[in-house]
């Protein structure tokens, strides 16, 4: 099998390029913030960024000049406010952000499209709303074989996807349970797929619960070990979502000079996510999840 | 403002519990975080115990035993029926007409019940930038009823939103701090004054209301929370007072 291990230094040096379409996908779990950061680190510029919810991460990613267009559904912080420094690119004159627009159901139906290998996904959606009448690629169709009219939104076909997991193989058969968002139709819809983990594991323990794999190692391109790279968003089984993070972030993104001495300290500070790590001593004593194992199955015949 | 002679309780505690009475036993509820996951924890715990939780992050049939700071959070996913890809989600249960409830909330709510969660002021150049749809919009069109919880406030409730971000068809009730406002099929789908709580006014609500409110003759009066209720929210659901106040 293929060793497809790299560093995550490397795997964004060689497959994330300047003008890409960028998807860190995960739906307030394992999302990506390891991969953010070094992609912020080496500069690359006019991204078009795309997720449901760009989260805190493409609030740093834009407020560190990466990118140029904005894919999106619903752009907060959960459970907080507002993204400020998203915000900011928004509201100002002229904008420096452009936007295309949707709601979750229209992007997921956009990975699904892509995923399929169609060119657009029929949807009952945005009948009375505005929505349409926004940013984003939304069209009526008729049912050619009732004539029924439902609404449509394109593929997306990013350049490249860039997945959190629990636990994959050096081949990069990836293994996630809890929250799965639409990690699995990115990934299929994606050219280019980084897979970034908390466990590298042998290809015999992937084999023993293949059930649990979300992305085949047939359409990923780089392995990476990055343990605990998805704080401050969190890993069923590994470390609890740092709450407390996201309500200081809304100070922090507030003020574009805090939020500039966070990226030099956290970020351009920093090599990788083992030093971003030792500047946050203590995480791992209050988020380290607890044991809850399930029963298993048996899949002898 | 705290009333009431028999059971002290807040504003917040209030609406938390009449938003819960709106849950069948039975019934398939798409959750939001904040008072609308307290009340269909509170429901689920009283009248409602064969409730299915379901939220949009893909956790279907949850029993969070924290009160969850965000719609994906882990206490969703230990220990409930399934978890799914949200695909599934807005697909197999949202689209397929298996959620008997939704609720929603806004920045403003117009007279039909229409809700923006996209911009104040026009699209293209906004005064405010809000989060935006989310799976809101799709909520608004496939939930059999809609609830929504919101204070009162005329910026919050004016005569026609800047943005149809979720259409307000489906609207069922607003549950309000003063009151409770229903589609009046009387008016064609306008929002009307249908209950006052206690010690409130038309004269209150109207202030709050940048349309020209009609009132449901005669206004209802709202059954205060019980004792259990309020205990079951302060020392069981919200023991820190995150949401209830």
């Amino acid at each position: 099998m293929k060793n497809k291990v790299a560093s995550l230094k490397e795997a964004v040096a060689s497959l994330v390029r300047d003008g890409d379409t960028v998807v860190i996908e995960g739906f307030t779990h394992l999302i990506c913030f390891a991969a953010g950061h070094e992609i912020i680190r080496q500069g690359r510029k006019n991204l078009t960024l795309a997720r449901l919810t760009p989260d805190l991460i493409y609030d740093q990613m834009i407020a560190a000049g990466c990118a140029r267009k904005l894919v999106f559904s619903w752009a907060g912080n959960p459970g907080v406010g507002s993204l400020h420094a998203f915000r900011r690119a928004v509201e100002a004159r002229p904008p420096r952000l452009e936007l295309e627009e949707y709601s979750h159901f229209g992007m997921v139906a956009r990975f699904c499209a892509g995923a399929a290998n169609l060119p657009f996904w029929p949807l009952r959606d945005y009948q009375g709303s505005d929505i349409p009448k926004g940013s984003g690629r939304v069209k009526a169709v008729a049912c050619p074989f009732t004539g029924e009219e439902v609404a449509a939104v394109p593929a997306l076909r990013p350049d490249v996807t860039i997945v959190h997991a629990q636990r994959a193989d050096k081949a990069g058969n990836t293994q996630i349970w809890g929250l799965m968002g639409v990690q699995k139709e990115a990934a299929f819809a994606s050219k280019r797929v980084i897979v970034v983990v908390e466990e590298l594991v042998d290809e015999s323990v992937i084999r023993s619960d293949p059930n649990r794999t979300l992305i085949p190692g047939l359409q990923v391109d780089a392995v990476c070990v990055e343990p605990w790279g998805a704080h401050p968003s969190y890993a069923q089984g590994y470390y609890d979502r740092d709450n407390d993070f996201y309500v200081r972030w809304d100070q922090v993104a507030r003020d574009e000079t805090a939020l500039a001495r966070y990226l030099d300290e956290f970020v351009y500070g920093v090599q990788d996510r083992a030093g971003y790590m030792s500047k946050n001593p203590g995480l791992a004593q209050r988020l380290s999840a607890k044991p809850r194992m399930c029963a298993g199955v048996n899949y002898g015949y | 403002m705290s009333v009431s002679a028999a059971v002290d309780y807040t504003l917040n505690e209030l609406m938390c519990v009449l938003a819960a009475r709106e849950i069948a036993d039975g019934d398939v509820v798409f959750v939001g975080i904040g008072l609308p996951n307290l009340a269909c924890n509170l429901a689920r715990a009283t009248h409602a115990p064969n409730m299915t939780l379901i939220y949009e992050s893909g956790a279907v049939g949850a029993i969070p035993d924290r009160v969850p700071p965000s719609i994906g959070d882990p206490a969703l996913v230990t220990g409930s029926l399934m978890v799914c890809s949200m695909a599934d989600i807005f697909q197999s249960f949202l689209q397929n007409g298996k959620i008997q409830v939704g609720f929603l909330g806004g920045a403003q709510i117009d007279r039909f019940a229409n809700i923006n969660t996209t911009v104040v002021g026009p699209y293209a150049s906004p005064k405010v930038r809000l989060p935006g749809s989310g799976g809101a919009c799709e909520i608004a069109l496939h939930a059999q009823k809609v609830l929504v919880i919101s204070k009162l406030d005329k910026r919050a409730f004016p005569e026609k939103v800047d943005f149809v971000t979720s259409p307000g068809g489906k609207v069922k009730k607003v549950i309000t701090n003063m009151g409770i406002l229903e589609r009046g099929p009387e008016t064609g789908g306008e929002l009307v004054l249908t209950a006052l709580y206690p010690s409130c006014t038309f004269e209150q609500v109207q202030a709050n209301v940048g349309w020209k409110l009609k009132a449901r003759e005669p206004l209802s009066s709202v059954e205060p929370p019980t004792e259990a209720e309020v205990r079951l929210l302060r020392e069981k659901l919200d023991p820190k007072r995150l949401h209830i106040k």
